[in-house]
């Protein structure tokens, strides 16, 4: 046993995988309706006005923000988790028959989690708080299965053969960690029908904290779950699937060092960028604006070392349609944390706010950074699961510039439509009086919005020939009886 | 220290929690010692405001409009004096949304009327033309849930002690109370009195014929909520 190589067990990432692609089509398409409404309010009664309360645009926006972070993006990490946590810490799932029945259990509660919280928000069971909307019984379900992946994580780290734990490890370590904080925190929220004696629905609470004080945890939590699941977790990804990918070695320790324990103290300051110019203390809101600054630089950090571990293999971005998937994201990440902290100036902030220029800033991180880093890594890891080579590199090529293009239109034209709103919202005309009434500034918008509906859609026929390839990669392709090898392999 | 911390996963996890909760901690806590305080003239919200909040929220209306206005001279040229801290002392949750899609509502009971809403709710672009918002036309059928406004306003008197059936010190000098039923029969009652009055201004005969028969639509719970909006 002990001179053989590990045979690790992928059941539970595949189960992720399955997730990921399923709730991503899913998200993304609620993403695209969403956006062609804003383009054509008519979309909004698409499927008849009988039942326009659920395709409606305020009741779908929850639903695609929470399936795109939590459905989506966690899927991906977690299908990431199960298989690079075993191949890091050396060990297999399938030593322990404890964390393999946790391991499906994390699963199956979170699908089933998944299925009530799609069901709710289409209801309009909501308290309103963004990114956090579900109501308490959901909240605690999501408290039950983020407790079930970290008993895995100190499960596989427990009995782990590697003493020392690789850099994602410690990415995932701090996801778990800091989530599991600002969930409870940002949910602390009291059950009305128990303290009123049983009246009204069991399922409502009204938050602990009031106003400006629910607002500072809100944008607390709400900053940060950003961070902690749209940016940690997929730090972790790269880490591992960058320099495996590529055959390089990662190129600095002490880079990943000094990125590491910067985010890690700097990234919860940055929430009060949020709500600059609100009634929350000022001296919050510059910290929030000061710290967003600060923050540049654990970010670059990350991405530079990704960038720098390419060094002397460039070539690899042009032949290989996975690493350009990687080194765009990781140049998207530099890209996007640099947008914000430029947002989150004062006076940038003041023209930014409430625009669909905060709108286009998530979605180049999400669709550029987090997007493209979750695909590249079941690209990365559905022929070693699978054990069968891609179906189609040139596919791949394809699906990767349809989705640059989507991105590169979504991000410009809200870029347009946010600035241009923000300067004739306060433009003022020779007498002192508004220039414009408000919905002089909805009417401009119209050419954006349709430009951004259509980069959206060109993103998700992406997506879709993303998941068509890995579906004919399992099912089509002859098993490959050896693990596949990378441009310039490392040791296992 | 690093490599050995990297040996130790469990300290390794003491030192990152510690390094990300420091910030909540400085920045958080201390503004909980000095609880939000209202605003001389705030009042914490009637039963059929309260129902229309939810209403509001079910909708996710802050998704598209925010309830925060600015100390900028073109916020306050358009919505009205810029927020004060003290106004939100009843507002749980905040609802000061990220994103304007449509116009900032914090103060909208100031300028636009029950009828006004009547039109727009159900068709937005036969009162402003060119609009995006969609028709909210199910909040005519829907019948709203006062019981639940009821059991939160109970649970808020009682938690955090909101002054109901208390005398509330207004900007004039008078004072002002805000009624809490006894019994949940009160509470509905009260709400459909109040209903009555909005109804009693809106066109849509469906509506006022609901009202009539001692139910409340969605609609006018909004409207309620809307016109306590100043």
């Amino acid at each position: 046993m002990e001179n053989r190589p590990l045979e690790y067990d992928y059941s539970v990432t595949k189960l992720f995988m399955w997730a990921t692609i399923f709730l991503g089509v899913a998200g993304m398409l609620v993403g695209v309706i969403l956006a062609w409404e804003m383009a054509y309010p008519a979309v909004n009664t698409i499927l008849g006005s009988g039942i326009a309360e659920y395709t409606n645009f305020s009741r779908l926006r929850p639903l695609h923000t929470n399936s795109i972070i939590y459905g989506f993006v966690l899927s991906g990490v977690w299908a990431s988790w199960y298989y690079i946590g075993q191949r890091v810490l050396k060990v297999s799932m399938a030593e322990s028959k404890f964390l393999m029945f946790i391991g499906k259990a994390h699963f199956y509660v979170y699908m089933i989690a998944a299925v009530i919280i799609v069901i709710s928000l289409l209801l309009g069971i909501t308290d309103s708080k963004e990114y956090a909307e579900l109501e308490w019984p959901m909240d605690i379900g999501i408290t039950i299965v983020w407790l079930l992946w970290g008993i895995s994580i100190a499960g596989l780290v427990g009995i782990r053969r590697e003493k020392t734990i690789y850099i994602s490890i410690w990415y995932f370590i701090a996801t778990f960690l800091a989530v599991a904080m600002l969930h409870l925190f940002n949910n602390m929220e009291i059950p009305t029908y128990f303290y009123s004696g049983g009246l009204g629905n069991w399922y409502h609470s009204v938050s602990m904290y009031a106003g400006s004080n629910d607002a500072m945890v809100q944008w607390w939590f709400g900053h940060n779950a950003v961070a902690f699941v749209l940016t940690t977790p997929i730090i972790a990804l790269i880490y591992y699937f960058l320099p495996k990918e590529s055959g390089q070695a990662i190129y600095s320790y002490k880079l990943s060092l000094l990125s590491f324990w910067g985010l890690m103290f700097v990234y919860l300051w940055a929430g009060g960028h949020h709500i600059i110019y609100s009634t929350v203390p000022d001296w919050i809101q510059t910290m929030g604006s000061i710290f967003s600054i600060v923050l540049i630089l654990p970010s670059w950090g990350s991405a530079i070392n990704m960038l720098l571990t390419m060094k002397g293999e460039w070539q690899q971005v042009a032949s290989s349609p996975l690493i350009k998937f990687m080194i765009l994201g990781s140049t998207f990440y530099m890209f996007s944390t640099l947008e914000g902290p430029i947002q989150a100036i004062k006076s940038v902030n003041a023209i930014a706010h409430f625009t669909d220029w905060i709108v286009g800033h998530v979605h180049d991180g999400a669709l550029g950074w987090v997007g493209f880093m979750v695909i590249a890594a079941l690209y990365h890891m559905a022929p070693r699961v699978f054990k069968r080579e891609i179906y189609s590199k040139s596919l791949m090529t394809t699906q990767f510039w349809i989705q640059t293009l989507g991105i590169v239109l979504y991000f410009t034209s809200m870029w347009i439509a946010g600035i241009t709103q923000g300067m004739m919202w306060r433009a003022h005309d020779e007498f002192g009086n508004l220039a414009y009434s408000f919905i002089d500034t909805v009417t401009v918008l119209h050419p954006y919005y349709t430009i951004r509906a259509v980069g959206g859609t060109l993103y998700l026929i992406g997506f879709l020939m993303f998941a068509y390839n890995i579906f004919k990669t399992m099912s089509a392709r002859p098993v490959e009886e050896d693990e596949l090898v990378n441009a310039s392999p490392m040791g296992a | 220290m690093f490599h050995w911390l990297e040996k130790h996963p469990f300290f390794f996890s003491v030192l990152v929690f510690v390094t990300v909760a420091f910030a909540g901690l400085v920045e958080i806590v201390p503004s909980f010692a000095q609880q939000s305080r209202p605003l001389i003239g705030t009042k914490p919200y009637t039963t059929l405001e309260l129902t229309g909040r939810l209403v509001y929220i079910k909708n996710s209306c802050n998704a598209c409009h925010s309830q925060l206005i600015r100390p900028f001279k073109s916020e306050t040229d358009r919505y009205g004096h810029y927020s004060v801290s003290g106004e939100y002392a009843y507002d749980r949750p905040f609802l000061w949304g990220s994103k304007r899609t449509g116009p900032d509502l914090m103060r909208v009971g100031n300028y636009r009327s029950t009828d006004w809403h009547d039109y727009h709710m159900k068709d937005p672009v036969s009162v402003v033309p060119g609009s995006i918002m969609p028709k909210y036309t199910w909040l005519y059928e829907n019948i709203a849930d006062v019981e639940t406004a009821y059991a939160e306003q109970i649970t808020i008197k009682r938690f955090f002690d909101v002054p109901y059936n208390q005398p509330i010190p207004m900007r004039d000098g008078s004072t002002e109370t805000v009624k809490l039923a006894g019994t949940l029969a009160g509470a509905q009652a009260s709400a459909l009195e109040e209903a009555k009055l909005v109804a009693a201004d809106m066109k849509d005969q469906d509506v006022k014929d609901l009202v009539k028969a001692g139910k409340i639509p969605e609609i006018v719970a909004l409207i309620a909520y809307m016109n306590s909006l100043k």
